[in-house]
């Protein structure tokens, strides 16, 4: 099987639509890779995939090879930097135009879901991040079978949760809580987005989407948190144009002057996305959310 | 029947009629298969060799009985209204509700809501309904009852607990949106305004062939500024016009954040690629207008208050007036049936 020389299967997963999983997907990965971690990324939204646009490779195709799929490379490892390998699977690398529709009911969704999970040939990866579409239906029915069938014991290491602060976000994603009570998924832990927007002008943090509604439903559910994103424009200019992210002079990011990654040298507006990502502020947050999800996933293997 | 989610096989009654009645098949449906529902099953080139082959071809065809009564259902509704987005999380239900809002504030309209999204039901919070449950008479299910004049139907008040999931695949969810349709008590009303999942999937289809007989007025599309929430939406459109479903236009949410405190406005989700305007254009639609972010309308839904009650002079709320007046617009109704002037 495809999945055979990866180790760890880490799903992200949402109740709620639009909260960030692909972003935070997209992140984790960078982040794993800048630690050194070969990364995949399978994005099973078939019906709205953005993992193509997120890493700006809209245009690249899938290759066939003997025995499946070739994924589609976004980096090389670059073991001088420490810098791991990324590659990514998505419908949307299919797709004939990028604004074609895919109209799919449940079988035809979960016959795609099986062939992803068999058909990809990742090779050996450290990670899989897995990215799912919104809700508890059939991509994630389909996914949890799958791998409860196919994957070897302590291969699915869990899953990310995605959730806003607000209780409208919080009200769904606990029913994707429940989900995974239900399908025997370990919860890796929580992690909550658009939690505050600095204001540029200002510096006011106004907490757009309310606050502290992911800690609070991790409390309740009594599963880890592991923190709060709050909402960069400069990322989403980072993935949408490429542009390397400029903070004002003086910038805190955690209480610390955004530092300098010592390995990798100033990225300019040629690098990949994952050096110009070292300048984003979002990055020393993803820095330890990923630390965390290492840790866990090697607790729970160990 | 009770409508209880607690009862595993209410459903599965339902299940065995569905859209074109699927065969009970023998085997997985191979790779390019038609659809077993579909008009070309066992037909098809690749059904040649296909264990299911024979059962596929036999199984009866036309369209589904049900139509017609759900169409008689239906027939007191004036203006049924589809809220839909590719993208999760543009404010469709926030929308929505809103909109529902806005045309009951007229007493002598009726609203219904109906909730199509399954999986992640938000319009009962946001109503501030989320604990009732659905009451049965002889002549269906009644909504629950916002307001005199606006009423909601969704899965959350079938569910025994607030939080439990609801672990459905397709069939199991078009089975339940046909019950919304035949089994509630609709009644005369003016409005009746369908929220959608995002996706192009089950449940729009089913929607859009349930509802296709008794005509529906048209699709309201939300959407966010940024390319990534365009890429989905655009998907959506194609589907509409695939499904032969008429777009009234496309409303930008979430454009624009003035600081509470400076003023200054910065744009969180840049519209990089023009944004919903450019959008508009490119596909021919009408922009109804853009609503800039409010904490405050995210606030109302956490509450299940209406926004336009709570913050009637905030920049936001004035911005929605404009776009339901322009969805009235594009409806071909008068402004003072949508909304009258204050």
């Amino acid at each position: 099987m495809s999945l055979a020389k990866v180790k760890h299967i880490v799903l992200v997963l949402s109740g709620k639509g639009g909260v960030g999983k692909s972003s935070v997907t997209t992140q984790l990965a960078l982040s794993l890779a800048l630690t050194g971690h070969s990364v995949g990324i399978l994005d099973i939204d078939l019906t709205g995939p953005s993992i193509p646009r997120l890493f700006g490779i809209e245009g690249a195709k899938v290759t066939q090879a003997p025995g499946g799929w070739v994924p589609v490379p976004v980096h090389a490892a670059n073991p001088a930097a420490g810098i791991g390998s990324l590659a990514c699977m998505s419908l949307g690398f299919l797709l004939r135009e990028r604004g074609d529709a895919v109209v799919w009911r449940g079988p035809k969704k979960t016959a795609m879901v099986r062939q992803f999970l068999s058909d990809v040939l990742w090779g050996e990866l450290d990670y899989l991040l897995i990215d799912t579409p919104p809700g508890t239906s059939d991509e994630h029915i389909s996914l949890a079978e799958t791998l409860l069938k196919n994957a070897f014991p302590g291969q699915v290491a869990g899953a990310v949760v995605v959730t806003t602060p607000q209780a409208v976000a919080t009200a769904d994603v606990k029913k994707e809580l429940n989900f995974c009570v239900k399908t025997g998924i370990n919860v890796i832990g929580v992690v909550e987005n658009m939690s505050g927007f600095v204001c540029p002008n200002c510096s006011e943090c106004t907490h757009i989407f309310s606050e502290g509604g992911g800690r609070i439903m991790a409390e309740d559910f009594k599963v880890n948190f592991l923190g709060v994103v709050p909402i960069d424009p400069q990322f989403i200019m980072l993935v949408e144009t490429g542009r390397i992210p400029v903070y004002p002079e003086g910038t805190m990011v955690k209480g610390e002057a955004l530092a300098k990654n010592q390995n990798i040298k100033e990225p300019s507006e040629s690098s990949p996305l994952v050096e110009k990502y070292t300048k984003c502020s979002l990055q020393p947050v993803f820095r330890d959310i990923a630390r965390d999800v290492v840790a866990a996933v090697r607790r729970g293997t160990s | 029947m009770a409508p209880s989610l607690e009862a595993p096989d209410n459903v599965e009654d339902v299940l065995s009629n569905p859209l074109k009645a699927a065969p009970k098949l023998v085997a997985p449906e191979p790779e390019h298969c038609p659809g077993p529902e579909s008009e070309a099953a066992g037909k098809a080139d690749s059904c040649a060799g296909c264990p299911n082959q024979a059962i596929c071809a036999s199984a009866p065809k036309g369209p589904d009985p049900d139509i017609p009564v759900i169409t008689a259902r239906l027939s007191g509704i004036k203006h049924k209204v589809l809220i839909l987005s590719g993208k999760g999380g543009v404010g469709k239900s926030t929308f929505t509700s809103l909109l529902a809002h806005a045309f009951a504030t007229n007493p002598d309209n009726t609203v219904g809501i109906m909730d199509t999204d399954i999986c992640g039901p938000s319009i009962p919070k946001m109503m501030g309904v989320e604990s009732e449950t659905i009451h049965i008479s002889g002549a269906g299910w009644s909504p629950v009852w916002v307001l005199e004049n606006l009423g909601v139907m969704s899965v959350q008040f079938m569910l025994p607990n607030r939080d439990d999931a609801v672990i459905w695949r397709g069939p199991k969810k078009n089975g339940l949106i046909k019950q919304f349709l035949k089994d509630v008590e609709w009644g005369d009303m003016d409005f009746l305004l369908v929220d959608t999942p995002p996706g192009t999937s089950d449940e729009h289809l089913s929607v859009n062939s349930f509802l296709n007989e008794s005509g529906v007025g048209g699709a309201v599309v939300l959407t966010t500024p940024q390319e990534v929430a365009l890429l989905d939406v655009r998907k959506e459109i194609d589907f509409c016009r695939k499904a032969g479903i008429k777009i009234l236009g496309i409303v930008e949410n979430m454009s624009g954040f003035v600081c509470p405190k400076c003023t200054h406005e910065s744009q969180i989700f840049q519209a990089t690629t023009g944004g919903a305007r450019g959008l508009a254009k490119e596909m021919n639609i009408p922009f109804l207008g853009a609503v800039p972010l409010d904490p405050r309308i995210g606030m109302a839904s956490d509450y299940g208050e209406s926004f336009f009650d709570s913050w009637p002079d905030s920049p936001a709320c004035t911005a929605l007036k404009g776009v339901v007046r322009r969805v009235g617009e594009e409806m071909g109704l008068k402004a003072e049936v949508v909304l009258p002037e204050d």
